[in-house]
């Protein structure tokens, strides 16, 4: 019996490490990322608020900070309703795809280096892939089958029309934001995530002879890449102003109309989850990660994790203000503008780049 | 090991009862979700063998794009049932036939990849050898663009360019008399070109007398 127990441990007891290391891991990521995200939400809120010389939220809690953790006892006490015509399985498996989808792009973010309390090889991240990047585009090329299924399920015109009305603009802009990708990834020559950021240590701020700064990511050498990421990024988490899918004022709320309750918060989770990883690629890929922003004595002594957080919150406080402030977008003016601009100017710019990494002897690191 | 054993028996498993369900399925877009399942785990199985790339561009490709489109197109269809079960017996040994002949190709390939070695392996494309510093992408890269198949590669990107726009040229139709918006004429347009500013000297207009015209 000892013996039979030896033999097991010995063959799989690396198997069971592993897993319980990436289960920890794992829930320790989830955990402070729901938490982050129950404060972007009220963050969103109160921006918007500020712009409309509202208050925003101020009832529940200190500032109204517990809002979040209001609205979501609210969506969970509520009892969920199914259509009598759903195609019931679908229905609810739409949600959960969302919201699965939206969180597993999380496993392969790095969000600082350095050792984590002597538990990790010196990498903040789960999954270390060589291919991180392809990851999250595979992942977030998937987010748009929740949209679908749930449309579809719902055995209603509404949400069917509006789900393929999103499906194809979130398609549309997946191509430009794959060639954005693409231009970094010609710059860098690596499809890992950790790289990227470390790749964007030497930059324009020191080949003029500057300590190693902001000027040095990928924003500036890459400036209208960044723009157009950031504005596909938009149209990819469908928020305003290509927020059509949802489009209160006319579509009541696009493919979720049948949804309520629990699977309707996990559409709203997955969906500003997906806003917060968005936030987050644009950091790793061109606001340079957890690197400082000027790589000299107060800056360096702040943990790169808190850099991280700043940007990722700078990026956010974009998105908010952009919703605040910008009208939304006409059907076929935003087909015209991913079609029609993005692409052609993505396109030229991967040309470019490429020339520029192969002939001109710079970037390439 | 044993974990790879594990996850390489799941992976199977579900490829193979998603491709059976796949076909099984009587709800059309149930075997669209089903397919996508087992794209889904075939893309595991690619991780596995090492090939991460493959993996990422099988889901990318596969299931971002090419199964989003086979769900358009089948949610817009209006399938009957009935019909499509009449047919059934009808084109039962035209499917078998194919089966068969995809079935035997298949045994030859491998049996030949096995045995003798005839087929050529691209090796390192597929997974690098452990220990070796060349990541996967890498690897495929060197295969695709550092060698003769560079040509082919660039033929076949061609074809396919070709059929797009043969595809395009087929079903673009412009209508007559439907009004278009030019981006690029609006915003041409200044106060200089759109506004028209006309003196009214004062006193100098009358107001209509409606009561005489509505008559």
């Amino acid at each position: 019996m000892m013996q039979a127990l030896a033999n097991f441990w010995t063959e799989w007891s690396s198997a069971i490490i592993w897993l319980a290391w990436a289960v920890g891991a794992s829930l320790l990521l989830l955990v402070a990322l729901l938490i982050i995200v129950a404060f972007l939400i009220l963050f969103d809120r109160k921006v918007w608020a500020a712009v409309h010389m509202r208050r925003g939220p101020n009832v529940v809690g200190p500032f109204g900070l517990l809002q979040s953790f209001a609205d979501l006892l609210k969506f969970v006490f509520k009892e969920p309703i199914i259509p009598a015509g759903a195609n019931k399985g679908v229905f609810l498996l739409a949600p959960l795809v969302t919201s699965v989808l939206a969180l597993a792009a999380w496993a392969v973010i790095p969000v600082s280096e350095g050792s984590f309390f002597g538990l990790t090889q010196g990498k903040w991240v789960i999954s270390d892939l060589n291919v991180g990047v392809l990851y999250i585009l595979a992942i977030s090329s998937l987010g748009v089958y929740g949209i679908i299924m749930g449309g579809w399920a719902s055995n209603s015109k509404y949400p069917f029309l509006s789900s393929l009305r999103s499906a194809a603009q979130m398609v549309s802009y997946e191509v430009s934001i794959g060639f954005v990708i693409v231009t970094v990834l010609l710059v860098v020559g690596s499809l890992n995530l950790t790289t990227i950021v470390n790749a964007q240590m030497t930059g324009p701020g020191t080949w003029a002879g500057l300590p190693a700064s902001a000027l040095d990511w990928h924003w500036l050498a890459l400036f209208p890449m960044f723009v157009i990421f950031f504005i596909s990024a938009l149209a990819e988490t469908n928020r305003p102003p290509f927020d059509l899918v949802e489009a209160e004022s006319e579509l009541v709320a696009g493919f979720m109309v049948e949804y309520a309750s629990t699977p309707y918060l996990l559409f709203m989770l997955g969906e500003y989850v997906a806003i917060v990883t968005m936030c987050a690629l644009t950091t790793i890929l061109f606001l340079g990660g957890w690197l400082p922003p000027l790589a000299i004595a107060p800056f360096t002594w702040v943990p790169g994790i808190v850099w991280f957080l700043l940007k990722v919150g700078f990026v956010f406080f974009m998105f908010a203000m952009v919703k605040a402030m910008v009208p939304r977008y006409r059907y076929d003016q935003l087909m015209r503008l991913g079609w029609k601009v993005f692409l052609p100017i993505s396109l030229a710019m991967v040309v470019i780049v490429a020339g520029v990494v192969q002939y001109g002897g710079l970037g390439i690191r | 090991m044993a974990l790879t054993a594990f996850f390489f028996y799941l992976f199977s498993f579900v490829t193979i009862a998603s491709g059976v369900m796949v076909i099984t399925a009587r709800n059309p877009v149930h075997a669209v979700l089903w397919l996508i399942l087992a794209f889904f785990n075939a893309a595991g199985l690619f991780v596995l063998l090492g090939a991460e790339f493959l993996a990422m561009i099988l889901v990318v490709v596969y299931v971002g794009a090419v199964a989003v489109l086979f769900l358009f197109v089948v949610m817009m269809l209006d399938v009957d049932f009935a019909e499509l079960r009449a047919g059934f017996v009808k084109n039962a040994p035209l499917g078998a036939f194919v089966g068969a002949l995809l079935l035997i190709e298949l045994v030859l390939v491998v049996g030949l990849r096995f045995a003798g070695g005839v087929v050529q392996s691209t090796g390192p494309a597929l997974a690098p050898a452990a220990g070796s510093a060349m990541t996967n992408t890498e690897a495929i890269g060197a295969v695709l663009y550092k060698s003769p198949f560079v040509f082919y590669l660039e033929l076949a990107g061609l074809i396919l360019l070709v059929a797009m726009i043969g595809a395009i040229v087929l079903t673009l139709r412009h209508k007559e008399g439907v009004k278009r918006q030019s981006i690029s004429a609006q915003n041409a347009r200044t106060p200089a070109t759109a506004i028209e500013i006309a003196k009214v000297p004062s006193g100098g207009y009358t107001i209509p007398d409606k009561t005489k015209e509505q008559v």
